[in-house]
């Protein structure tokens, strides 16, 4: 985590090779922070729910026909958010732009535009495999896709059942929550909850429209994403209202499930009734705060707020039982799991708001009255408990905040102390404890990731002021150096023959890579970048220059982070800390056990012991990430390939099987081939929907999965180990999310690179 | 090199050599506190001084100079003690109207160094009125000259002499700004400034309630430094500016920004997790915050365990720190005693005013044991904090019946008592006041433990708090008292300083010396043995009062005494006999007040009261009067009370 700020602490001297590092490190922030700051528009731009895809509309936009490769034009498409982020130099980039008419090869400048284009033109995979090459209905198709995708995350818990009209306008053959899925998200550290699994599925898949998104449901999520960045609320939801099935008959709700209020008797303690919240709090909260404004004490004001596990009988009130814990406003005492309280803090009653914090990093828990906090009520709690309220005489009512109203407390205040307590522990966290140790150790990472992307005379430099030896020979980094350029400026038939030359049994024993490598070069063809229609085109060698030999530091052919990353973005409600879940390989929750076989590092052992079950995780997750792959055309190079998970019954095939292996790759050449064909289908391929793929940037992947194609023939690692450390941080702090570890929350590894 | 050596070279002819040689005796003399004595007894400094002044040094020399004065001054007390005996501030602040930045900073951080230090005193700052605007002006320099100057300010600021001085030569806006600088130590100096001089001023309290920082109001830059992960330090310091502002009326008690922000803040700091210095200024801080404001005190009480919390200021030095770790039982016998005032003074705070809270402090484990223990600390600082915790509690009639009684607080209360200080005196005597309530089970002991002789003797101070204290205490001791205990009081007391008192200028002892002659005039045999005995006296003095010039309530507590003196048997007839008094009555009973009227009546009805032997004459002297024209106008009076109390009268004649 420290290696950052290490790496400019020690190698000060040679300044050029760090920010080169961080240069990539920093694109890769800015490109997710700018892509934020884009999707409002590109949300709103395409507002107007799309038809069927079997009903061609006349849209305003209608693609000309005529396939016709040589139209050529550079998309201009203003990013105000990302333009600014990346810095670019406007009066330069007009100029190339104007340029751009006659020349093919955009550089610098124009990639970088044309990278944050990619963002937007990120969209479901599904809906254009279903129906290949009619590249116009495609795009309509796609819109409805993407909407639904926001709306499963951003409004879960909208209400189940009232699927809005639009829903019958979704492509048939994408339901939302495949039957296999609901087995599938069980939090780590507990046991298997099926009535939450249940009640996540049957809330997520029915999304009201974005009319019935109204004002507050806005508000809450913005708070919630606030206040809970690094949950992933894909994996573990979090608690928004009460739940109607976890509750006792006495319990009535009302006011979309905020209101509770007693409608039984309340002539004795048995009549006592609670109800929980529709989710447990996930670990990755840190901190969690909920709060309850008591409407109306009624008869006896007999109510206890607090926390209960699942299962825990609702005919109670919180604290009575095992698992259950509450503070009672009658008398103001606390209760941990007894029948009998604990002086704890005041009573309270009508008009009063209680408030409940539970820490998930010291497992405690602390109410708060009108604002001011009691202090801690409880220690030791066990993992995955539900917000709970429990009452218990007649006209007894009390109102939930999980985060719709700002809260009276000043959550954000603890929240912000215990950041710094966390962030101070890792700064202050003992390395090596042999003097020079650790400097090596960072002193290898940088020069294993300088030769690995092959900046070879900074290597050299590198590693002969630090005292290093290199590996790999040079003249391996420079040829590998050399067919990364190629890549990078579109040169692809030259790429693929001088690797035939250098590495001549490389592509043959590659025939997936050789594929992609041919398919990039089709694009290319396109384009007009590649070197045998370079006639046409007339590239310019200066550009090519121009473009800097700085592959992304992490992208790694079989991991595609970018699309790790693609699904974070666009997921609104799923945290941040996974961004670069692609870097490891039981990452991505779709690779198969035998992608971990084949180049599991001993040092991943741990985490592969968890595989069974991130797998199974993941499986919910698949259905997602798999609308989005086939569009990242090329990074569909690996085999163990995430493209097939488009129907709901492939679902599961993710999670085990090896035997679908070919079918995998043969349905994603298909996928890439179609796509790359029907590019041929418009008039302006840069304008049409899958126009992305003529972007630079998608040169990345192809390029980053030959070098590591290379380095493997060389027995040298596929990763840089830097990438690897940064990649297993991330995965660790995933790991211990899900193992009820609240301390995640406020230890991201973006806040390491700055 | 020996130190003599170094010497010698400051005394060589060539400059450049002389600079080397100050330049080696820097090096010399960092952290080194031997060196630094050796240095001082040769005679360093004046000859340093002198280098510094003299205008044919060039400024690095001069720089040089002062950087190591500024090392010397790092030293022992001692050490400070020799420079300020060379005159070092004079030259130093001279210094100042160089020039050159570099120069003035190494004067400004000598300065520094020698304001902090407690032998300096800071009186020393303000001799030259030129200096204050002076180093106003200096503090746009650089980052250093901020940092440095504020600090000197923070701790030359003491008493409101200083805070209008600086206050006058435009501190607050000066200084503002430094809030928002990007050195942390340059914020923290500003915020240590803010706090001194708002401190008891509400001049400077409410202009900083209104100052402009970027947009921003001071206020809401200072609770900004309060967020929980600022340093603690600067949380605390803030919550003191804000603490300061709020308690001289700037800013309300309800404030969201006290309420919300400061308070919370400052339970906080109480917190185990603190160090015990900011555990002491934070329970002192908050204490001082809650005094006045009984909401504020419920908050406080409920604010994360807090009462639960402060039993913990008790438990140093622990007895683990006692084996394991000399080095940390030495800190904590250092800070014991502090820790136990502050906590004493924060449950006096909290515990002021509601009942509930005092239940919850005493029944705090040991709590009243810890309270009896702290009576008799030697520290004057634990006992004061002691006695006011306890006379806090003392406010509850429950707590007085209960555990005072157990606890025999009397007992070291009266120790207290003997030889304290005017402060522990003027609490103690005040708790005194309530544990000699007629109801207290700790009445009996402390009369016979000599407390009698002790008010009389508190009466005749010159502290107007003690005077008023003694008396009410001895005003409660004559409530319902038997003959002895009257007949004591008012033999210690003597009769002259009963008069003394009833002309006394302060109007609490006044109403207390009148409320104790009410006390002692009850009960029939009471008052007639009293008045046979003092009854000249007492008329002249009534007399007195009813003719000058006194507000309402001294007249009626006046009236009241005349009606106990007509309750006695033969005291009677020293009102019958007085025809001027009767006047008054008379008059009394026509008096636009009605509480003056009720008093008048009462007199009356005691006179005409028709069981009593003679009463047939006295009423027929005041039918004489015209007293019964007024009480049948009387009976016709909208106050019911009156009214009813007019027709009784009425009766007594018809009977």
């Amino acid at each position: 985590m420290k290696t950052g700020e290490f790496l400019f602490l020690l190698f000060e001297d040679v300044p050029i090779l760090i920010s080169d590092i961080f240069y990539d490190w920093r694109r890769q922030t800015e490109r997710r922070t700018g892509r934020e700051l884009a999707a409002g528009p590109s949300e709103r731009a395409r507002g107007t729910p799309q038809l069927l895809p079997s009903a061609p509309c006349a849209s305003s936009r209608s693609p000309a026909a005529p396939p016709h490769v040589r139209v050529r034009r550079v998309p201009e498409r203003p990013w105000p958010g990302s333009r600014a982020s990346a810095g670019l130099d406007y009066s330069r980039l007009d100029a190339e732009l104007r340029l751009g008419f006659e020349e093919p090869y955009r550089g610098e400048v124009g990639r970088r535009q044309q990278k944050e284009v990619k963002w937007e033109e990120i969209r479901p995979h599904g809906g254009r495999r279903r129906w290949p090459v009619r590249g116009r209905r495609r795009r309509l198709g796609r819109a409805p896709q993407r909407r639904e995708l926001r709306a499963s995350a951003g409004e879960r818990l909208a209400g189940p059942g009232e699927a809005p009209p639009r829903a019958q306008h979704r492509p048939p053959r994408a339901p939302p929550a495949p039957p296999g899925l609901a087995a599938g998200p069980c939090p780590a550290g507990g046991a298997p909850a099926p009535a939450l699994a249940a009640s996540s599925s049957a809330a997520a898949p029915f999304p009201h429209g974005d009319s019935a998104l109204n004002e507050q449901e806005k508000e809450l999520q913005r708070r919630l994403k606030r206040l809970y960045p690094a949950v992933d609320e894909q994996e573990t939801p979090l608690p928004r209202s009460w739940s109607p099935k976890d509750k006792f008959s006495y319990i009535g709700l009302s006011q979309n499930n905020l209101r509770v209020h007693y409608k039984g008797h309340g002539k004795t303690p048995k009549d006592a009734a609670s109800v929980r919240a529709t989710h447990p709090i996930p670990a990755a909260c840190g901190i969690y705060y909920f709060e309850v404004k008591i409407v109306s004490k009624g008869r006896d004001g007999y109510m206890g707020i607090g926390l209960s596990a699942q299962g825990v009988n609702m005919n109670r009130l919180p604290g009575w039982d095992k698992h259950s814990y509450g503070y009672h406003g009658d008398d103001g005492h606390s209760f941990c799991s007894s029948g009998t309280g604990q002086p704890y803090g005041p009573t309270f009653t009508t008009g009063d708001v209680i408030g409940c914090c539970v820490n998930l990093i010291n497992n405690t828990c602390f109410y708060t009255k009108n604002g001011h906090s009691l202090g801690i009520a409880f220690t030791d709690l066990p993992p995955n408990l539900y917000p709970t309220v429990g009452l218990q005489t007649p006209g007894e009512v009390v109102d939930a905040n999980f985060g719709q109203h700002p809260f009276v407390f000043d959550i954000e205040d603890y929240m912000r102390e215990w950041r710094t307590k966390i962030q101070a522990q890792i700064d202050r966290f003992p390395i090596g404890d042999r003097e020079g140790e650790w400097q090596t150790m960072i002193q290898k990472m940088v020069s294993s990731y300088l030769v690995h992307h092959g900046y070879c005379a900074t290597a050299e430099a590198f590693a002969r002021s630090t005292d290093q030896t290199v590996l790999e020979e040079l003249a391996s980094i420079k040829n590998r150096q050399r067919i990364q350029k190629l890549v990078l400026a579109g040169r692809m038939g030259e790429a693929i023959e001088t690797t035939q030359q250098l590495y001549p049994s490389l592509l043959e024993r590659n025939p997936n890579l050789l594929f992609t490598l041919k398919v990039r070069q089709f694009i290319e063809m396109v384009n007009g970048t590649d070197s045998e229609v370079r006639c046409l085109g007339g590239r310019s060698p200066k550009s090519q220059d121009s473009y800097p030999v700085s592959p992304r530091p992490f992208s790694s052919p079989s991991m595609s982070p970018s699309h790790g990353m693609n699904i974070h973005n666009l997921a609104p409600g799923k945290g941040s800390t996974a961004h670069y879940s692609g870097f490891e390989s039981c990452s991505n929750g779709v690779i198969s056990n035998k992608a971990h076989q084949s180049y599991c590092h001993s040092k991943h052992q741990s985490s592969n012991l968890n595989v069974p079950e991130l797998n199974s995780i993941n499986m919910s997750r698949s259905q997602q990430v798999n609308n989005f792959t086939s569009n990242d055309v090329d990074m569909e190079t690996d085999h163990y390939s995430n493209g097939v998970g488009e129907t709901s019954s492939n679902g599961f095939l993710n999670g085990s099987s090896k035997h679908d292996h070919e079918m995998e790759d043969c349905d994603t050449e298909m996928g890439l081939q179609l796509d790359a064909f029907s590019l041929l289908a418009y008039s302006d391929p840069w304008n049409s929907p899958v126009g992305n793929q003529l972007d630079p940037i998608q040169r990345e992947p192809v390029c980053s999965a030959l070098n590591s194609a290379i380095l493997e023939t060389h027995n040298l690692p596929k990763q840089p180990p830097l990438a690897l450390a940064m990649g297993q941080a991330t995965q660790c702090l995933g790991l211990m999310a899900r193992s009820g570890i609240g301390s995640c929350a406020f230890a991201t590894v973006e806040d390491y690179l700055h | 090199m020996s130190s003599r050596h170094y010497v010698d070279r400051l005394f060589d002819p060539d400059p450049q050599k002389v600079l080397q040689g100050v330049i080696d005796m820097k090096n010399a003399v960092i952290g080194n506190n031997k060196q630094k004595a050796n240095l001082i007894v040769l005679g360093a400094v004046p000859r340093l001084l002198y280098l510094l002044q003299q205008e044919s040094s060039s400024t690095e020399l001069k720089t040089e100079c002062a950087v190591v004065l500024g090392s010397l001054a790092m030293g022992t007390e001692n050490n400070v003690k020799s420079l300020l005996d060379c005159h070092i501030i004079p030259a130093l602040l001279q210094g100042l109207l160089s020039p050159d930045l570099k120069f003035i900073e190494a004067c400004l951080r000598c300065l520094r160094t020698v304001f902090t230090s407690p032998v300096t005193p800071e009186e020393l700052l303000y001799t030259d009125a030129t200096v204050i605007p002076h180093l106003m002006a200096l503090l746009s320099r650089s980052r250093y000259t901020q940092e440095y100057i504020c600090q000197i300010f923070s701790h030359c600021c003491k008493g409101p002499d200083h805070q209008t001085i600086l206050f006058n030569h435009g501190a607050v806006q000066n200084i503002a700004h430094l809030l928002t600088s990007l050195s942390y130590k340059v914020r923290m100096q500003a915020l240590k400034c803010f706090s001194v001089l708002a401190f008891e001023n509400p001049q400077v309290s409410m202009t900083l309630v209104n100052v402009l920082v970027d947009g921003e109001l001071l206020p809401q830059i200072f609770v900004k430094m309060l967020q929980r992960d600022k340093p603690i330090e600067m949380q605390l310091t803030s919550a003191k500016c804000l603490t300061y502002m709020c308690r001289a009326g700037a800013i309300r008690t309800d404030d969201n920004c006290i309420v919300l922000k400061t308070l919370p803040c400052l339970v906080r700091m109480c917190s185990k997790e603190r160090l015990l210095e900011e555990r002491v200024e934070g329970a002192e801080t908050l204490a001082y915050l809650i005094e006045p404001d009984v909401e504020l005190q419920r908050i406080a009480s409920i604010t994360d365990h807090l009462i639960a919390m402060l039993a913990d200021y008790f438990k140093y030095p622990s007895s683990v720190s006692a084996i394991t770790d000399i080095k940390r039982l030495d800190h904590d016998l250092k800070h014991a005693h502090e820790l136990r005032q502050a906590a004493f003074k924060l449950y006096a705070s909290l515990g002021a005013n509601d009942e509930d809270i005092r239940k919850k402090i005493i029944e705090t484990e040991n709590m009243m044991d810890r309270i009896v223990t702290g009576l008799s600390e030697s520290s004057v600082k634990v006992r004061l904090a002691a006695v006011r915790c306890l006379h806090s509690l003392s406010r509850s009639v429950q707590q007085l019946r209960t555990s005072f009684q157990d606890h025999a607080v009397w007992k070291p209360l009266m120790k207290v008592l003997q030889n304290a200080p005017d402060e522990i005196l003027v609490v103690a005597s005040s708790m005194l006041c309530n544990l000699l309530l007629e109801f207290s089970p700790s009445k009996e002991p402390i009369l016979e433990s000599g407390a009698v002789e002790l008010l009389c003797g508190l009466t005749q101070s010159e502290n107007p708090a003690l005077r008023v204290n003694g008396i009410w205490a001895l005003m409660n001791m004559a409530f319902q008292a038997e003959q002895k205990i009257k007949a004591d009081i008012l033999r210690s007391l003597s009769t002259e300083q009963l008069f003394r008192l009833l002309s006394d200028s302060d109007l609490n002892v006044l109403m207390k010396t009148l409320g104790l002659l009410r006390n002692l005039l009850s009960t029939r045999p009471h008052i007639d043995k009293i008045m046979s005995t003092h009854g000249k006296q007492i008329m002249q003095a009534v007399t007195l009062i009813l003719e000058g010039e006194h507000n309402i309530e001294v007249k009626e507590q006046t009236l009241c005494i005349l009606a106990n003196i007509a309750d006695g048997t033969t005291a009677k007839e020293l009102i019958m006999t007085n025809d001027d008094i009767l006047q008054k009555i008379k008059y009394y009973m026509g008096h636009s007040h009605v509480k003056l009227q009720l008093a008048a009546m009462f007199c009356i009805s005691n006179l005409i009261w028709n069981e009593e032997e003679g009463s047939q004459e006295r009423q027929d002297k005041l039918r004489d009067m015209g007293i019964v024209d007024i009480l049948h106008k009387l009976s016709q009076s909208p106050d019911s009370n009156l009214c009813d109390k007019a027709k009784t009268a009425l009766q007594q004649y018809l009977a």
